[in-house]
Parts: C-alpha cells; sequence; structure tokens
C-alpha cells in the first residue's frame, strides 16, 4: 500500500471518528426538539408552576435564572477584568504571578459540587445569607472568574504591544494607557467571555441546590436574600424528585434550557468571529 | 492644595492597588474553599480515620452506629472515570489531529463551533437525555432490571470530556512550530506520515494534559451522574451495574443531613477527597502545559 | 583613545545632556560599554552604526523606556538640564520632554485628528478649546497640514507609510518636548517621503535639540550637525559630521563609513 493511499483511509477514518464526536450534539438537540417543543406556549413560559408543578409554567424558575446569572456577572467581572489587568499590563514574572495562574487553573478544576459545598459553608451558614441570590450568585461568580480572567487576558494580549509603547513614550501614564487604548480595543473579546459566563451560570446545577435553589416557590423573589426556582434545579427536581410529570413537560423544560444555553453560547461565539474580521489594525 | 495632578497621582496609585487585589483574589479563593472544606469536614476523620474513611466499605451514615468508609464510592467515580476516558480519548484526540491539521479552513470552523455546542450543553440536560433515551437502551441492549448503570454515566459523561479534551488537545497541535512539518514534508514524508510520526511527539505534552484536564473534568461531575448511574452504595464489579459517586453522594445526602452532625461532616469530608483529587489533576495538567511551552522556547 | 566629550566651539549654550559613564546592561550583559557624551541644544545629533551597536538602547535609556525591560540596569548619571534623569521619579513628565518617533509608522487605531490629539488630551497640556489649532500646528510642523487638513476624522490607517511616519511626528510634538529622538525614522520609507522628513527635521532644528539614529550612513552626512559612531555597545568616534566624515580618528569608523562592514 503505497503512502499516499495510507494517507487517505488515514484522514478518512480521523473524518469519521470527529462526525462521531459531534452527531451526539445533533441527536440531543434533536431529541429535545422533537418531544419537547409541544410543551412550549406562550403560557408555560410566563405563568407559574401549579398543581405541585404538574402543570402551569416556568415563569419563575426563568426569572429565577435570570437573577443569577445577573448577579454572578456582577460579582465576577470587575474582579476578573481587573485581575487579568494586573497580570497582563502590570505584574512582572514572579512567583507570585505563578501562583496565581496556578490558582486560576484550580478554581476552574474544582468540581461544582464542591463550590456547592463551600458557597454553603460561607455564604449560606458562616456569613449568614441564608439560601439566597445573593449566596447563589456569589457562589456562581467565584466559580466562573476563571473564564472572565481566561476571556480578558486573551483580549488584553490581542491588543498590540507597540500602542502601549506609543502611548507611554508620550508621558502618558500606564493607567490611562490603559484605560484609553487597551481596555476600548479589549472590550470586545472581555464581553465574549461575559457572555460565556452567563451561559454557564445559567446552567449550572449543583452549586445552586445548596445555596438558593428552591424547588417549589411559584412567587417571585423579593430580595437579594430571597430563594429563587432556577430552570436547571427546575429540570433536576421534575426529572427525580416529583412523580407524575408529564414527559412533555420535562422536555419541554429542558428545551427551555438548552436554548437560553446555547442560545447566548452562538451569540458569543458569532460576536468572536465578527470581532476578530472587524480589527482596526 | 489639591490639584488634579495630584489627584491623577492619587487615583492611578489607587488603581495599582486595586489591580493585586483582585489578582490575589484567586489565590484567596482557592485558600477560602480548602477552608470550609477541612473547617467542616475534618470532624470526620477524628471519628473515622482517614485509612478507614477511604478503604471502607460500608457507607451507612444514618444507621447507629453509622459507617463512614466511602470505598464504594471512590470504586463508582473511579468505574466511570474510567470507562468516560477509554471512550472520549481516542475520540478526543483523532478528531483533535482532525480539526488541528486535516479539516479545511471552513470544515474547521464548523467543527469547532460544534464541538462548543456540545461543550456548552448543561450538565443537567445531558443527564436527562441520558435518563430517559439512553438508560432505557441500556436496559434493553443487556436485558438489565434498570438502565441505570455506570455504563449509561460512562456513555454520558464521555460527551462531556470530549470537547474538553479536543479543545486544549486542538491549541496543543496548533502550537506546534511549522517548521517541523516543513521540515518534515520537505524530507518526502506525507502528511499523515508527519502526523504521527512528529507530530504526536512534538505535542504529546499538551494531548497529555488535554486528557488530564478531560479526567479532571469526569471527575467533578454531579447532575449527569446522578440521574444516569442510580443510587447503590456498592463497590461495582461490572459496569453493568449501577454505582454511586462521590460526587453524587455529596449532592444526593446532604439536603437530607442535619447541620453540624456526622454525616454531615462525612459530606464535607468527601468534598476534600474530590478537592485533593481535582487539584492533584489540574496541578499535573498544568506542570505538562508548561513544559510544552518550555520545550517550544 | 575615548572620545572627546567637550562641546564644539560652534555653540555657546550649556549643553542639553551631559552623559556620564552610562552603561546598560541586559541580565548582566553589557548593551552599552561605559562612556560620555554630550548633546547640545539645537543641534541635529545624528548616531550611526551597525545593528546591535546600542544606538536604540541608548534612545531607550533617554526616555527610560527601558524600565520597561525588568531584565533591564543602566547606571551612571544621565543629565537633563543639569538633573540627572536616571533617578527622576517622576518618569511621565521626564517622556514629555522627551519625544520619540520610532521606526516604524505606528499609528493608534484613532482617526488622524485624534492621533495628533492624543498626547495633549490625556495629558491635559491644553484645554479641549484649543486641540483643533494644537493639531494644525503640529500637523504643520510635520509637514502633513495640506494633504490631511480636509479628512482629519478619517481612520490614520488610511494614510501611506511615509505619511503615517509624519503623522507620528506630529503626535510626538503635539506635546511640545523640549527634545527630539528620532529611531531609524526613514526605514521603510520611499525617497520622496524620506526628504519631507528631513526637511522637517531642519526646520524643527530652531526648537528642539534632535537625536537622529540612522542605519543610512548618508542620511547622517546630510541631514546633521554632529554625529556619533556606536559599535558592539561601544562609542567609538564623536564629533562634527564634517570631520567624523572625512577625517575619523577611528579605523573602525573609517571601515563602516566606506562600508567595508555595514
Amino acid at each position: 500500500m503505497n503512502s499516499t493511499l495510507k494517507q487517505r483511509i488515514a484522514f478518512g477514518a480521523m473524518a469519521l471518528t470527529t462526525i462521531v464526536v459531534l452527531v451526539p450534539v445533533f441527536l440531543i438537540l434533536g431529541t429535545i426538539v422533537r418531544h419537547g417543543a409541544g410543551a412550549l406556549s406562550w403560557q408555560f413560559l410566563t405563568t407559574a408552576p401549579t398543581n405541585g408543578m404538574r402543570e402551569g409554567g416556568l415563569f419563575p424558575a426563568i426569572v429565577g435564572t435570570l437573577c443569577l446569572v445577573v448577579g454572578a456577572v456582577v460579582f465576577a467581572v470587575p474582579v476578573g477584568v481587573f485581575a487579568a489587568i494586573w497580570l497582563n499590563e502590570y505584574a512582572r514574572e514572579t512567583l507570585l504571578t505563578r501562583l496565581v495562574r496556578l490558582a486560576i487553573i484550580n478554581l476552574a478544576g474544582v468540581p461544582s459540587v464542591v463550590y456547592g459545598l463551600f458557597g454553603m459553608g460561607l455564604f449560606v451558614i458562616f456569613l449568614n445569607f441564608g439560601s439566597s441570590i445573593l449566596a447563589g450568585s456569589l457562589t456562581l461568580a467565584i466559580m466562573n472568574l476563571p473564564v472572565i480572567i481566561t476571556a480578558s487576558r486573551e483580549a488584553l494580549k490581542a491588543v498590540p504591544q507597540p500602542f502601549r509603547e506609543v502611548s507611554l513614550s508620550l508621558g502618558v501614564s500606564r493607567w490611562q494607557t490603559i484605560r484609553h487604548i487597551v481596555l476600548p480595543n479589549a472590550i470586545p473579546g472581555i464581553l465574549t467571555g461575559i457572555i460565556l459566563e452567563v451561559s454557564r451560570a445559567a446552567g449550572e446545577t449543583a452549586p445552586i441546590l445548596f445555596t438558593v435553589a428552591a424547588f417549589y416557590l411559584p412567587g417571585l423573589p423579593k430580595s437579594v436574600f430571597s430563594q429563587v426556582m432556577a430552570l436547571p434545579s427546575h429540570l433536576f427536581a421534575i426529572s427525580t424528585q416529583i412523580p407524575n410529570i408529564s414527559l412533555q413537560t420535562r422536555y419541554g423544560t429542558a428545551l427551555v434550557l438548552l436554548v437560553l444555553v446555547l442560545g447566548v453560547n452562538s451569540f458569543a461565539i458569532i460576536l468572536r468571529a465578527k470581532l476578530r474580521r472587524a480589527r482596526k489594525w | 492644595m489639591i490639584t488634579r495632578d495630584k489627584l491623577e497621582k492619587a487615583w492611578e496609585f489607587s488603581v495599582e492597588k486595586l489591580v493585586v487585589l483582585a489578582g490575589l483574589a484567586s489565590i484567596v479563593f482557592v485558600i477560602l474553599i480548602f477552608t470550609f472544606l477541612v473547617k467542616e469536614g475534618w470532624r470526620t476523620f477524628v471519628v473515622v480515620g482517614l485509612k478507614d474513611f477511604l478503604l471502607g466499605r460500608q457507607w451507612h451514615p444514618i444507621s447507629s452506629p453509622p459507617a463512614f468508609g466511602i470505598l464504594p464510592m471512590i470504586g463508582g467515580s473511579l468505574a466511570v472515570t474510567l470507562g468516560a476516558t477509554v471512550l472520549s480519548v481516542p475520540f478526543g484526540l483523532i478528531s483533535a489531529f482532525y480539526v488541528a491539521e486535516v479539516a479545511s479552513p471552513r470544515a474547521k470552523e464548523v467543527l469547532k463551533t460544534g464541538i462548543e455546542l456540545l461543550a456548552a450543553i448543561p450538565s443537567v440536560v445531558i443527564g436527562f437525555v441520558g435518563m430517559v433515551v439512553v438508560a432505557p437502551l441500556v436496559r434493553d441492549v443487556f436485558h438489565l432490571n434498570t438502565g441505570q448503570t455506570a455504563l449509561t454515566g460512562c456513555l454520558m459523561l464521555s460527551l462531556m470530556a470530549m470537547p474538553t479534551i479536543v479543545s486544549i488537545a486542538e491549541d496543543a497541535l496548533t502550537a506546534v512550530p511549522k517548521r517541523y512539518k516543513e521540515a518534515a514534508l520537505a524530507l518526502g514524508a506525507t502528511h499523515w506520515e508527519y502526523l504521527y510520526r512528529v507530530c504526536l511527539r512534538a505535542a504529546a505534552p499538551g494531548l497529555l494534559a488535554a486528557v488530564m484536564l478531560g479526567i479532571g473534568r469526569v471527575i467533578g461531575e454531579t447532575m449527569t451522574v446522578m440521574m444516569v448511574t442510580g443510587n447503590s452504595a456498592q463497590i461495582p464489579h461490572t459496569l453493568l451495574q449501577p454505582v454511586r459517586t462521590m460526587t453524587a453522594t455529596i449532592a444526593a445526602e446532604m439536603g437530607e443531613t442535619v447541620q453540624g452532625s456526622e454525616h454531615y461532616a462525612a459530606l464535607f469530608a468527601i468534598g476534600m477527597v474530590l478537592f485533593a483529587a481535582t487539584f492533584a489533576v489540574n496541578f499535573l495538567a498544568d506542570a505538562f502545559l508548561h513544559r510544552a511551552e518550555a520545550a517550544e522556547r | 583613545m575615548p572620545p572627546n566629550p567637550n562641546p564644539d566651539t560652534h555653540n555657546q549654550q550649556p549643553p542639553k545632556f551631559e552623559i556620564q559613564q552610562l552603561a546598560v546592561s541586559y541580565s548582566g550583559k553589557l548593551a552599552l560599554k561605559p562612556f560620555d557624551l554630550t548633546l547640545l541644544r539645537h543641534e541635529i545629533f545624528a548616531i550611526i552604526g551597525p545593528a546591535n551597536s546600542g544606538k536604540s538602547t541608548f534612545l531607550r535609556t533617554l526616555n527610560r523606556m527601558i524600565d520597561l525591560t525588568p531584565q533591564a540596569k543602566a547606571t551612571g548619571r544621565v543629565l537633563l538640564d543639569g538633573e540627572d534623569l536616571l533617578c527622576m521619579r517622576d518618569v511621565e513628565k521626564l517622556r514629555r520632554r522627551i519625544g520619540i518617533v520610532f521606526a516604524l509608522p505606528l499609528p493608534l487605531p484613532l482617526s488622524i485628528f485624534e492621533n495628533v490629539a492624543y498626547g495633549p488630551r490625556r495629558l491635559h497640556t491644553v484645554p479641549k478649546s484649543e486641540l483643533p489649532e494644537v493639531v494644525e500646528r503640529s500637523l504643520t510642523e510635520a509637514f502633513l497640514w495640506e494633504e490631511v487638513k480636509d479628512r482629519l476624522d478619517e481612520p490614520a490607517l488610511n494614510l501611506s507609510g511615509g505619511q503615517q511616519q509624519r503623522l507620528c511626528l506630529a503626535r510626538t510634538l503635539a506635546v511640545r518636548p523640549e527634545v527630539l529622538m528620532l529611531d531609524e525614522p526613514c526605514s521603510g520609507l520611499d525617497p520622496i517621503s524620506t526628504g519631507q522628513v528631513e526637511s522637517a527635521l531642519q526646520e524643527l532644528k530652531k526648537d528642539y535639540t534632535i537625536i537622529l539614529v540612522t542605519n543610512l550612513v548618508a542620511q547622517a552626512g546630510r541631514c546633521s550637525d554632529r554625529t556619533a559612531f556606536f559599535l558592539m555597545g561601544e562609542l567609538v568616534e564623536v564629533g562634527e559630521t564634517d570631520k567624523v566624515f572625512t577625517e575619523p580618528r577611528d579605523q573602525r569608523t573609517e571601515d563602516y563609513l566606506t562600508g567595508r562592514f555595514g
């Protein structure tokens, strides 16, 4: 067998393998859409569950998820962006920066349920926030800090070094350089990171199980100290804790969550592609 | 008198300090997580002792006297992790090679998007699909009583590990210097020969890191396993029986414990074990990635 | 034989720079061996030499841009109007006094107007209402005003290479420095653009001290009043340009000028 033929066979097998990796995406999407679309209705999305969650809709869960996502972003973005600025613009390569980067990798790797334990131990109990939007958002924020930091660092690195040198050589201070030259050109990339955080925060279950999630709370939250329902915990509850909920309702809930998360994610992907093309240098 | 100049200098100074604080926050959070796990969980080791905790075969946290052996859960986590790894590593690495080296630029865009979307699917949704579609399939194919098995867990978890492996491996492959390829081709090798003779070796540390990060993701997975592996705290002998992972134990039982009880502490102790395990895996993976970077310079 | 640091007689004012035993090293390796040098006001001072001679290092030391390179260390004294700039704490103020134009045209990703206005805006040296005036003046001094006066809001990247380089010159002039350093400003420019930059320099000499680093030996010969020759980190020779070019004291200088090495 000559080498060109070998190569063709090898590459063909590789292509097939890749397709196998991707087929599940379509299967999952397809199954959920097929079985869940029937559950979708205006009512489903805008009313509260009734009859022990067997009927009614998802509205409180949607609202709860939105609250948690907003909270997660509000807490994670300032810390994450400033940390990225420190790492990329101010800090020299020292043991400290290596430790910080190691810490970021570890934060990214901690299991979601351990975040749940931590959030419960620190925010719910020790700081006495109770099971609340505050506790849940803070937990989700810490969990997603690595996402923001990584995306922001990439965005900052992508700004060419000569721009900084030009600004500094004119006598402009470092922070002014960052604020007027570096950050404005890095904002698109940072935004992509924020959107990715949003999609992850919306889909996580384990961190919110012990810190905020309520399974049956048809009203809307009154303050940051309230518990809320959330889409992922709701899907979990109606799949495993509560019997006799129609399959279609469960598929419908999965569909809403999937559309939300994948929609936001796709938005981030498109935004990133557009920004790469629109680069001004 | 406060001049504009002085104000700006003060502002500049504060920003310099703020960014350092923000950077240190990551270290602070890691330490905090560790601290709180230990704070609530160390009591278990006083009651049970580390060896009996890790190797004990009986997990009866609410009987009297209670038994806190987590070997069955370690077994469950290992079984599911190993199975998912065996499935996802070959597919993941080969796909990474294809996407990084063989696919046309347009195909590459499409494939990478597909993989990103797979990575974005929430674990509870994958667990749900596993529960209503895959588990019944497994049950029917293998003629079991229930489809809630370790195998089902392996299948669903491999779906979650593959995107991680593919994207990090793809980064490692893209980082291989182009001159290696140019040299190999100039010497008469085909693209395929370059891939399995040169590229593989050059990217090896990064590929290893990718696998380890995939494993790290799987060990830490909670919702999917809770929904598809059943809940039997017994050491698994085959993949076709229900198992309990460490993560699922915490999530399933935390709601039923009394704060401050021994059961409560034991769950935090399991959290400590998980934290240590993923810390080790991530540390190793980072070391490999660092070696990969250093080798290029 | 060490070069003569005393100012030549054609200029009676006190020197702008007095450099005393300046040496610069990167991670312990010497990039500039210790030397003395005097730079005078209102002169065009050329620095010539092959690559890696330390010419750019010298410029970056004068405006303390080497601070950005953690492994770099400078010893000795560099007196700017009598004050040692290596010890100055307000580095930003120093950099306002010493402007630099880099080798590659580096417009900021802004409009032409905003590029030139960037310095005055950030440094608050000029009230907002006067910015258009400052921009026009700087662009005129850089011989660019006529070509861009109708399109100030266009992105600076739309300009040609030569225009971009003159834009960078205007941008540096807008903050009204005292010293102007140009690091191979005409590399990559066509002869016409090069001529325009050189004409601009002759005009600017009246108000600024100009340090011109150039690889083009002929350019040094054309433009400068005095010339220094650096080789492998060492200041080999310095003096009035005519003298250095026609009667070089050091054999190495003569070899370089006649092209025996490049």
